[in-house]
């Protein structure tokens, strides 16, 4: 074991340098271009991404990032009503897109040299939607019966919207993306439009290309296509409503009948990555890692489901890939026979006995054998790539924050992970929920 | 020592991208066949293993077992513990996979070069030498029966269990490879060297190796790895016919949305006309939002989020199967408009320019599938299960393009059956009932 790990490690740093080919512009009109190079297949993915997700939406028209996403497939001055889709399809390729809260994204995956056909379509549709009535009121319902789908027929889905919205007391990320169902209902034309015309302009896009094409022609063809598009003077600066200083732990209980097991969440509030301040969010990722990633190694793990049989599942998990606060979560399932409330004594007795012991070396170098190691595998993936790009440039970071995460992670110290640990398990800042399916179950 | 059988360079040719795969074939000195692609841009190898067999090879009453062995085989093997074994595998970062199916197992590997005889040891050891201790087996057991119990109160499992019980009866196509939390209880340390014995055979076995690693190693990597593995198992079940015939079947369940899981029988992957029913699947339901279904049910009457068929050409039976999903007042009709399209599309077939557009499509999106180490690895183990050649991959598309019109619109009149599409539908539907 020893030996191995030595090999291992000196193996590894010989092919850390090894990293993606990243070019990037920005047009006159203030639309950032990322291009990534990879010449295996001729495949190229195609994704504009626009700064703006459901937590920039105006109070009382939540979903409408969502909702417009949806409308961009109908037609345009030039493109018939699902025309879009058709011409990509019929040229061998794929398209979709999705909202977050920080950003609305659209992309296709074609052959390399039908790049200037999405590039023609998707700058076309940047600025010439032609919405109807008809249009707004059949995708509403196909909006709600997504929302049917993805929460109002999942009683986790629907728990977990109850905890975001306790944990966010004053931020839009309470808010769920696909937004409230009495106000998806009421959304508008106008709703839509108002949005579209403010927000969907070059100066807050993001185009990422991705496969087998040349920077240079992707800078060629962008300025072709979407270099023309005039930037938008009023585009709002984008602050959003911050959360205040949390003073008290909220504590929920879900009750469904459709929940077939017990379990609980805790969810603590927690800094994210942030431009040229990434630490503390590497030091998040260690944390949840060395609490409750793998089953069998993590502090959670071990205790809950090994050493004692207590909980048939654990996990730990942060999200720092947010333009505001990040979540950094704990969640077990009990064994049969174990109560909610012994679960969550036995959690909380982990945490703190991880808190104040030692952090175990070796545990410390696997992680960072594995994140570097996942640097490599990503590799594998060009959409993956782009996707990475394409995201952290609509959270404010840069270029230049991404390439420097990988190493930033290695970086992490034993003094980091505690330091972070003891500002972010405070449960002032928390929301603990029980998900149950009767009340009897809730104890 | 080692015979490279066949080296072809292969070049997809659609009307829209070339792909260039270089696949060679090759037979270990112990005989293990393999299909190698040799992409050394980075430094990792993707290895993915299938066994046909899988969860059919369930013994009486043992239904589960094949699935518990499989989820197992990460839990301690050699002289190491669950937790021993996950340690060293962590340490290599390398991930292995292992899942069992109803036809097949599932083995897929990923490993960085520099430590490939380490992390092939590994894997060697939870192939060949699985422990599986008493406590892994509760542990794990206690997580696949809340999967069980969860499944029993998802609208969309109850659906599809529902669907094939009624379809298989006592096939093991019948019933969840999961097992039952009665079957699953009473498995023990016994019954899991026998689901092992019997699910990892050699010859039924299919390998496929991508990434950093040359052909001349892999024989002899593939002898280490799997040679110690029995060289046959038990025989495989009987075909089945497909047993379910038109109708609905209701199962009230309290929640808004309903979900209808639906379908009639298909037909073989060997069929010659197979080429024809997946352009016609296409048209129909399977081509995201340009299908007839989605344009129907989705962009013109907004019932559902998704509608989608597809041909399911298992090992013992054919079927055609599709899901949607619509609020409990606009399933019944989202039901009829699906009912009503496979009735047009039965009598008239598609028009000549959805098939040109179904074969544009359908001929430029495969070259793009060919995109990733563990994406080829996964489609060449997947062709060598169904008897395919390396060749296929250049063929493929001519056998798209070689579909007429009169074959889909005969395949069509011959193959939907509107009057023997079974719905089952899971919640609290408006207008609907159980047929008998």
């Amino acid at each position: 074991m020893k030996r191995l790990f030595a090999v291992l490690v000196m193996a590894l740093s010989a092919t850390a340098a090894q990293a993606e080919e990243v070019t990037t512009y920005t047009l006159e009109n203030g639309m950032e271009v990322v291009v990534i190079e990879d010449h295996r297949a001729p495949v190229v993915v195609h994704m504009l991404w626009y700064k703006v997700g459901s937590a920039d939406e105006p109070v009382g028209a939540s979903g409408v990032a969502h909702f417009l996403e949806h409308l961009l497939f109908k037609a345009t001055d030039v493109l018939e009503s699902g025309e879009f889709s058709a011409t990509v399809a019929a040229n061998g390729g794929r398209d979709n897109a999705f909202t977050s809260y920080d950003y609305t994204a659209y992309f296709q995956r074609v052959a390399a040299d039908r790049l200037e056909l999405m590039m023609q379509m998707e700058s076309n549709r940047m600025n010439n939607l032609r919405i109807t009535a008809e249009d707004v009121e059949t995708e509403r319902q196909v909006v709600l019966e997504e929302r049917n789908q993805r929460t109002e027929n999942n009683p986790n889905a629907l728990a977990r919207e109850q905890f975001r919205a306790a944990l966010f007391q004053n931020h839009r990320y309470g808010v769920p993306i696909i937004g409230w169902k009495h106000e998806m209902e009421e959304l508008d034309l106008q709703d839509a439009l108002g949005f579209y015309d403010l927000y969907y302009s070059p100066n807050n896009a993001i185009l990422v290309v991705a496969g087998d094409v040349e920077p240079e022609e992707v800078l060629a063809l962008a300025r072709q296509y979407y270099g023309v598009i005039p930037a938008e003077d009023q585009l709002p600066v984008r602050e959003r409503p911050q959360e205040p200083p949390q003073r008290a732990e909220r504590r929920i209980t879900y009750v469904d009948a459709r929940v077939s097991q017990p379990y609980l969440v805790r969810m603590y509030l927690a800094p994210e990555r942030d431009p040229g301040a990434q630490r503390e969010a590497a030091a998040l990722v260690y944390l949840a890692e060395l609490l409750g990633g793998s089953p069998f190694t993590s502090a959670l793990g071990q205790a809950l489901q090994f050493d004692t049989q207590t909980a048939i599942y654990t996990n730990a998990s942060y999200n720092g890939s947010t333009l505001d606060d990040g979540v950094f979560s704990f969640s077990v399932v009990p064994a049969d026979g174990v109560s909610l409330s012994e679960a969550e004594a036995a959690m909380d007795e982990v945490v703190n006995a991880f808190l104040e012991a030692e952090i175990d070396p070796a545990r410390m170098e696997s992680i960072r054998t594995q994140l570097r190691a996942s640097e490599i595998y990503a590799l594998d993936d060009v959409q993956g790539l782009a996707q990475r790009y394409g995201a952290a440039l609509s959270q404010s970071l840069t270029v230049a924050d991404v390439q420097e995460w990988p190493e930033i992670l290695q970086s992490v110290t034993e003094e980091d992970i505690k330091a972070v640990a003891a500002k972010v398990l405070n449960r002032d800042q928390s929301v603990t929920g029980w998900v149950v399916a009767n009340q009897e179950e809730a104890r | 020592m080692l015979r490279i059988l066949i080296a072809f360079c292969l070049t997809i040719i659609a009307t829209t991208a070339r792909a260039e795969l270089d696949i060679q074939q090759v037979t270990s000195p112990g005989g293990i066949n393999a299909w190698v692609v040799e992409e050394p841009a980075i430094p990792f190898v993707a290895l993915e293993i299938r066994i046909r067999g899988g969860g059919t090879l369930d013994l009486p009453g043992k239904r589960g077992a094949t699935n518990l062995m499989a989820a197992l085989l990460e839990e301690g093997s050699g002289d190491m513990t669950a937790q021993e074994f996950q340690t060293t595998l962590e340490d290599l970062a390398a991930s292995f996979t292992f899942r069992a199916f109803d036809d097949s197992m599932q083995i897929s590997a990923r490993f960085l070069t520099e430590n490939k005889e380490e992390a092939i040891a590994l894997l060697r050891q939870a192939l060949i030498a699985p422990r599986f201790d008493q406590d892994a087996l509760d542990r794990v057991r206690a997580q696949v029966i809340a999967g069980i119990n969860s499944d029993a109160k998802s609208p969309n499992a109850i659906a599809s269990s529902t669907f094939y019980a009624n379809a298989f009866g006592d096939h093991p196509y019948g019933s969840s490879i999961d097992g039952t939390i009665d079957s699953v209880t009473a498995l023990t340390r016994d019954d899991m060297f026998e689901a092992h014995r019997n699910a990892l055979v050699l010859d039924r076995l299919f390998v496929s190796v991508v990434g950093d690693t040359t052909a001349e190693t892999v024989g002899a990597m593939l002898d280490d790895l799997l040679g110690d593995l029995p060289a046959e198992g038990p025989a495989l079940p009987d075909d089945v016919a497909f047993g379910l015939d038109g109708g609905i079947t209701v199962v009230e369940f309290e929640t808004p949305q309903s979900v209808a899981f639906f379908g009639q029988a298909g037909l073989k992957r060997d069929d010659e006309d197979f080429f024809a029913a997946f352009v016609l699947n296409h048209i129909l339901g399977a081509g995201g939002f340009e299908s007839r279904l989605m344009t129907e049910v989705r962009e013109k009457r907004g019932l559902t989020y998704g509608i989608g068929t597809s041909l399911v050409p298992k090992y013992h039976a054919e079927m055609i199967l599709g899901t949607v999903a619509s609020s409990n007042e606009t399933i019944a009709e989202a039901i009829e408009v699906t009912r009503s399209e496979w009735e047009r599309m039965a009598r008239e077939g598609v028009t000549p320019e959805e098939l040109a557009v179904a074969k544009t499509y359908l001929t430029g999106e495969y070259p793009l599938r060919f995109d990733g180490n563990a994406d080829i690895a996964s489609i060449m183990a997947g062709m060598q299960m169904i008897g395919l050649t390396p060749d296929y991959v250049v063929d493929r598309n001519s056998f798209v393009e070689a579909v007429t019109l009169e074959d889909v619109n005969r395949v069509a009149a011959e193959l939907l059956q509107p009057e023997g599409l079974h719905f089952v539908v899971v919640g609290q539907p408006e207008g609907l009932e159980s047929t008998q």
